[in-house]
């Protein structure tokens, strides 16, 4: 506690700096990883290639995807817009097939209800689709959260800070409370942003909490 | 572009291959250490996971303890156990299998429940001690999935292995540090090219391996 005590300022701002990191990079791979989910679900021979490239994509390990990226796209190295980048690479590669199941998930008599009721593309899209593929959606994209707020520590490895810096520091200094801190904050903003998540996801399906567990499939 | 040019120059200039620093021993390095993380870890996490599949008791607890695995960075792990344990492959060791462990035992859980019911009833009827329904029945039925966890859990610690040039001198992962130290691009970028195509290529032929293991039959509509 004494080594927080002392470097409380220090570890908040890489607390923030990894809130800065990882965030964006989460919103960007649920943002694009809906929409090659939702296309691999409508053409699904579109899809086959879509979802195979991504699951290909997502065997690139992250470190040397640090190193690549910054080649391919003239972007410093130690920039945190490399991270962001390479992340969500990672998190839409990892979320694409579960946004096709999502769409695949919602039934189809529901659909055929709302066309008959005259819902227009859009309005199907918007109004009927997504909320019900939420549930699934949900449940790939908290995968997602966590393993991005946990890959961001290895951005400290190419110079990027966040908590990862605890760690690197901690150990080229011998300080093992520093890399506990370091440890226990990256865990402790997973599980936040992750209750968060779940928060949100019953605003957003409020029928659900009035059917059984699992009832509304 | 020239990046690139440069890196495959590295990678393919002869001085570079051959003796203790060369690519070839490091390649064998980094496969020796995955195939002994993952073998490690599955000897642990599959008989648990075909425990909790047949007995389907506490899989609530080993769920939530795998998933609580998985918040934890692994470079955090392995700086840990490298200030416990000193430098050297130990304290890598460990951190892969710890990485292993939670896709292992969410595979042989998975596959052991996935196995179709009416057929482990079937073979109950016919009077398998329940050492025959695990062996004869469970694990060939659910074979696909279990495989699919092994080939999850060795790519990731494939690609995270990485991380244990961070502090021990193994693997594929030494050229990216040494080149980031010196700010070698060439270097660094033939590390990372090499790493990826590795674990590429694993993955490809574990996929192929799963393939292969599935029953040639059609599947009967139930």
């Amino acid at each position: 506690m004494s080594w927080l005590d002392a470097n409380r300022d220090y570890v908040l701002d890489m607390l923030l700096q990894h809130v800065r990191l990882s965030v964006p990079a989460i919103v960007i791979s649920v943002l694009v990883a809906v929409v090659l989910g939702r296309v691999a679900w409508r053409w699904p021979r579109a899809g086959t290639v879509v979802l195979g490239s991504a699951s290909l994509l997502y065997s690139v390990p992250a470190l040397p995807l640090l190193i690549v990226i910054p080649v391919l796209l003239g972007i410093p190295l130690r920039s945190g817009l490399t991270l962001v980048v390479a992340l969500a690479v990672y998190g839409t590669a990892l979320l694409a097939g579960t946004a096709a199941d999502a769409f695949g998930s919602v039934d189809a008599r529901v659909r055929e209800a709302a066309e008959a009721m005259g819902y227009s593309r859009a309005g199907l899209l918007w109004k009927v689709d997504l909320p019900l593929a939420v549930p699934v959606l949900l449940s790939g994209i908290r995968v997602v959260t966590v393993s991005t707020v946990s890959l961001v520590t290895i951005g400290a490895l190419v110079g990027i800070p966040s908590l990862g810096n605890l760690l690197t520091d901690g150990f080229q200094r011998d300080i093992r409370a520093e890399i506990v801190t370091g440890v226990l904050g990256t865990m402790l903003l997973a599980v936040t942003l992750d209750a968060l998540l779940v928060a949100l996801g019953r605003v957003v399906t409020p029928w659900r909490a009035a059917t059984p567990a699992g009832g509304a499939s | 572009m020239n990046l690139f040019g440069d890196a495959l120059a590295w990678i393919t200039d002869g001085a570079h291959w051959g003796g203790p620093g060369g690519i070839d021993h490091r390649v064998v390095q980094h496969l020796l250490v995955t195939f002994a993380a993952v073998a490690l870890a599955a000897v642990l996490a599959l008989p648990l996971g075909i425990l909790i599949g047949h007995t389907g008791r506490g899989r609530l607890v080993v769920v939530a303890l795998a998933g609580a695995v998985r918040a934890v960075p692994t470079l955090g792990l392995l700086t840990l156990l490298g200030l416990a344990l000193g430098i050297g492959i130990q304290a890598p060791l460990i951190a892969l299998v710890a990485l292993a462990f939670p896709s292992l035992l969410a595979g042989a859980y998975a596959g052991i429940e996935a196995a179709d019911r009416g057929a482990v009833d079937a073979a109950r009827a016919v009077g398998m001690s329940e050492w025959q329904l695990v062996t004869r029945v469970e694990i060939p039925l659910g074979a696909d999935v279990i495989l699919g966890g092994i080939r999850a859990a060795t790519l990731q610690v494939v690609a995270t292995a990485t991380l244990a040039a961070y502090i021990s001198d193994t693997g594929l992962g030494r050229y990216l540090f040494s080149g980031l130290k010196s700010r070698q691009y060439d270097q660094m970028l033939a590390g990372a090219l090499l790493v990826a195509a590795l674990a590429l290529v694993l993955d490809l032929t574990m996929a192929a391996l799963q393939r292969a293991s599935r029953p040639t039959t059609r599947k009967v509509p139930s």
